[in-house]
Order: structure tokens, then sequence, then C-alpha cells
């Protein structure tokens, strides 16, 4: 198993590498290069690297204007200033015409940890999920949030990548392929389906092992795109299990959660619930204690699944 | 074309205008009247473009930051032979192209999609520095509005603009002193927007909003590896005498007889 490492260095050393490649990619930040990791792409490329300082919202329409001239912007910040502040302007700006802008936001989710609930982004998935032609990618590892990357710069069109903030061990392979819009199934069994994105994903296979010594199958899907969801892979595994348990570092209001209930809403009787933020608030303290505190662990998970089965 | 000429040009493009927005019973008269002379100093004097190639690499950019305006726009851009001119009679309506504020996507000789104030300063910004990487000549110009410079990201453009030395970028303010509740001082007072811009980094000019000629000076004149902000006074509503300096026709539809009335006096003015 190759070394485990932060899904935003592992962002950063992908943009360097992507840069390597082509000269149209350019990097924006808001004056936290050195937390998202696009240091590592500016320290390479300086004269490809722009700070915008502590203005969001200029840096997103910026971003725009990069890729109406033939450039692929990649702008990054913290996953709550880009999605939240900037909102309308990824609305208006980028989503609406169409730019082909990437906007790699890091800090995501309640893993943020000690900075606490004025930084935890917890509706981001939401926000993003709604604007027409949007792409969302939510990778689980360092090697997945590398293909993100790549796989971004060659959709024409918006994407946004949603990067945490910890330490990753790599759960995912090489040459696990990683095609937008198509889950990867990383677990076969029949009795339930534990879909997860993110940070979460290592959580669904610990469950699945746990539910595997109890004599209950439980595959695992790794939703690594949002949106276009894989809705075909979501209806497959509501006919071959009995229940589905969706579990996200997110709201559970408008993102994987929402959007699995979406795909089965009208087309399956399937037992369904939701594993993530129940529509409150982070706060401070170390990321796995809050992860506890959440209900967001492998326990939780386990619990889940034996509960809809029972 | 002669200055006689683009006097006679401008009249047509404000008869359009009224055309466009009696048509469509909506829409924004008042900031489209005003900014005529501005877009005419860009698309006759000064910026480089080809109808023929609408998407050419290497073009000028124009900005139409206060989105609203287009009506202005679509018609010279029509004038100009983007699209054809049949088109205009079709403005906001149903799988028109021509969409109640630009779209980069549906109209042909729309560089960016705007309407959300604010937004296009930093697109145009964008669009600068983009230039500068691929280091190529082409400028970018951004027509705001007065209203407009109230939205808190025109500031961080501006910072952004000097910070990066964008002597390929031109800001020009429509400068009519009106918004939808009232004049700007009394919705949000403005204070010194030359001293603000100049303070920003910006070389700063103030021409005469519906003088084409002087206009295309000053946005033609060096400006010292500085962004460029030229503040053109102009007069809401411009060439419709009840409109002019009346804040209630920033977005008002005209009735049949203001309609007549508006046209009796462009076509005047244009024959006189």
């Amino acid at each position: 198993m190759a070394e485990g490492k932060s899904l935003r260095v592992a962002y950063g050393e992908a943009l360097a590498e992507l840069g390597a490649q082509n000269d149209k990619v350019v990097v924006l930040d808001a004056d936290l290069s050195h937390a998202t990791m696009t240091s590592i792409f500016a320290a390479q490329y300086p004269e490809r690297f722009f700070n915008f300082g502590l203005a969001e919202a200029n840096m997103m329409g910026a971003a725009a204007g990069f890729a109406h001239s033939g450039l692929i912007p990649f702008a990054s910040t913290f996953a709550l200033f880009g999605t939240g502040r900037a909102y309308e302007q990824i609305r208006n700006s980028i989503a609406y015409p169409k730019a082909n802008v990437k906007f790699g936001l890091s800090h995501s989710g309640l893993s943020v940890g000690e900075d606490g609930g004025s930084h935890q982004s917890i509706e981001d998935i939401a926000l993003m999920r709604v604007l027409p032609g949007m792409t969302i990618f939510v990778p689980c590892d360092p090697l997945e949030t590398k293909k993100a990357v790549f796989a971004a710069a060659a959709i024409d069109g918006p994407v946004y990548i949603r990067v945490a903030r910890p330490v990753v061990d790599v759960i995912t392979v090489e040459d696990a392929p990683f095609i937008p819009g198509v889950a990867n199934i990383m677990r076969e069994g029949v009795d339930v389906c534990i879909i997860a994105t993110g940070l979460m994903v290592k959580d669904a296979l610990a469950a699945s092992e746990e539910l595997g010594q109890k004599g209950i199958g439980a595959s695992v899907v790794n939703m690594h795109t949002i949106k276009p969801l894989d809705v075909d892979c979501v209806l497959q595994m509501a006919q071959t299990c009995k229940a589905i348990v969706t579990t996200e570092e997110h709201s559970v209001i408008g993102g994987l959660g929402s959007a699995v209930a979406e795909a089965l809403a009208g087309q399956s009787s399937v037992k369904f619930a939701r594993i993530g933020i129940q529509d409150k608030f982070g706060r401070s303290g170390k990321p796995e204690d809050l992860f506890k505190a959440y209900g967001l662990t492998a326990l939780d998970i386990e619990r889940q699944c034996l509960s809809l089965l029972r | 074309m002669d200055d006689q000429a683009l006097l006679e040009k401008a009249a047509a493009i404000r008869t359009d205008i009224v055309e466009m927005l009696y048509r469509c019973q909506s829409g924004h008269p008042g900031g489209s009247l005003s900014c005529v002379e501005i877009l005419m100093a860009l698309y006759y004097r000064v910026a480089s473009v080809d109808p023929q190639n609408p998407s050419w690499e290497w073009r000028d950019r124009v900005v139409l930051s206060k989105g609203h305006g287009c009506p202005a726009l679509y018609a010279i851009l029509a004038d100009k032979g983007f699209f054809p001119r049949e088109d205009l009679w079709r403005l906001r309506q149903i799988d028109s192209h021509l969409q109640g504020h630009p779209d980069m996507r549906k109209t042909p000789g729309i560089d960016v999609s705007t309407g959300s104030l604010g937004q296009g300063a930093s697109v145009a910004v964008g669009m600068a520095l983009a230039a500068k990487y691929k280091k190529a000549r082409y400028k970018v110009y951004a027509v705001l509005g007065d209203g407009e410079i109230q939205e808190g990201m025109v500031w961080e453009a501006a910072m952004s603009a000097a910070h990066y030395r964008l002597d390929n970028l031109v800001f020009i303010l429509d400068h009519n002193g009106l918004q939808i509740d009232g004049s700007n001082e009394q919705v949000m007072s403005l204070g010194d927007i030359m001293a603000k811009f100049e303070a920003f980094g910006f070389k700063c000019r103030k021409v005469d909003g519906h003088d084409i000629g002087g206009i295309a000076g000053a946005i033609s004149a060096p400006a010292d590896g500085k962004p460029l902000f030229v503040l053109a006074e102009t007069v809401k509503g411009r060439g419709v005498s009840f409109m002019e300096n009346n804040a209630g026709w920033h977005g008002k539809p005209m009735n049949a007889d203001e309609y007549g009335m508006a046209l009796d006096e462009l076509k005047g003015r244009h024959h006189g």
C-alpha cells in the first residue's frame, strides 16, 4: 500500500504534474496557497500562479475570464469560501456560461477539525449540485485526488473537486479507473449496499469488513462523482441488495444522500438511510472526535446497516 | 465614419433601442440610452473586432458589466453585422438569442455573460491577466454602471488590476448619477469616484460620456503602465427628453403614446 498523505498535498502535486504537461493550466488562490497546497504549483510555475488575496468573489470572476481566454484555470481556497462566499460568482460567471473553470477547494467537511464550525463546510456539495452543468468530484484518497485533477482538466466545463484536509491512507489502487459519473464498486455483497464518498469510503470498507464477520454481505460503492450521479449503479444496487445506506462528511440535506434518494424515489422501495451531518453546524475538536460525535464512524455505518436489515 | 455620420448613427441606435424595448414591453431604457456613445466609441473607433469571426482569438474584449444596458450593445452589434438586424425585434422573446442580459453562449459578439452587477469587472481582470500570460496585445474594456460600483467585488477587481499592473485593462464608468431607487447620492453616496480609483492605483480620466471622439481619445491614450479608469459623465435616458435624468425610467415599459413621442424626438434629431 502506498503511503498516505493529505489530499490537499495530493491536489497540489497533481496540479504541478498537470501543469508540466499543459501550459494552458493556470492556478489561482486567495491567500491560502500554503493550506490548499497550490504553493507546490506556484513554486514550479510562478508565471502561471495568481494570488488574489482575500477576495474570493474576484478570484472566481477572474477565473471565468481566464477560461473565456482559452486557458484552464484551477481556482482554490477553502470549500466554504469558494462555494459559499463566491457562490453567485460561480453561479453566474462560471456555471451559467459553462466556463471551463475548475475549483479544487480544500478544508471541506468536519475533518477541518479544530478551526470549528465557521470553517467546516457542510453544505458545499448541496450548493454546487443545484447548478446545471456542474461536475462534482469527491476523491477518497491521494490516488483518486490526482485522478480527479486530471479528469477535471479533460472535461470542458466547470468542475468542483472537494478536497479534504487530513492525511488519508491510500485505499484505492493505481490502475483503478476514474471515469466521471461511473461509480467504483469496491466490495460486493447482496445484503446491504453502502454508498460512500470522500473520507467516508474508508469507513464504509471497514464497516463492510465487520458486517462480513457477522455473515452479512455488504457492497461498498465509492461514489467519487456526485454529479452526474451514477444512477444506473444506484438502481442496480437497489435491486441486488435489501438496503442502501449512504455516508458522507456533509449535511444529509443536498449532498450524496439526497442525490441517491432522488435517484431511488419512485423507482425502488429498497430500505434506505442516510449517514451524514444531521442538519447541524460543526464545532471545534479533533477530527476523529468530531466524526464520533456526529455519528460518522465505521461503527455508525455498521449499526445503521444492521438496523435496516432487522 | 466621420463625426456627422456618427451622430446620425447614435440617433439610429437610440431609435432601435426604443423600438426593441417597446416591442418587448420590458427591459431598461434609461441605462441603455446613457451608454450609447460609450459603446459606439468602442465599436466604431477603438476596439478591434471581426463580425465575420466573433471569437477571433486576438480581438479586443468588450465586457458590458452593466448588462442591463444590453439593448444598446445589441443594436450596435447588429449594425456591425454580428447578426441580422431583424433579430433585434425579438429581444427577450422565447427562442430569441437576445436575452434580457447578455449571454455569450447565445449571441455572436458578446464576450462575457453579464447581468449580475460587479461580476463583469472581475471577469475582465481575468481576461486581461490571461492576455498578459498569453503575451497577447489585445485590450479588455469593461463598461460599468455607477450603481454597480456599490458592489464590493468591483473594488476587489480594482485592487487586483493595480496589483498585476494591468495596463491592458480599461474600466469605463457610465456615470448617469441614477439607480433604481433614486440618485446615487440618495441611495448610497459614491463619494469622489475619481479619487477612489486613483487611490486604488488606476490612471483616471473624466470625459463627456456623450462625446464619442472624447471618449475614444480618453480610452486610447497611454495610461502610464497602469489600469485605466475613464469616468464618462452621462445622462440617464439620453435622447428621449421625458426619460432624461429620471430614475423612474430605469426599467419601465413605454406605452404607445410614450413610444410615439420617443420616436418623434429621435427621428427629428436624426434628420435635424
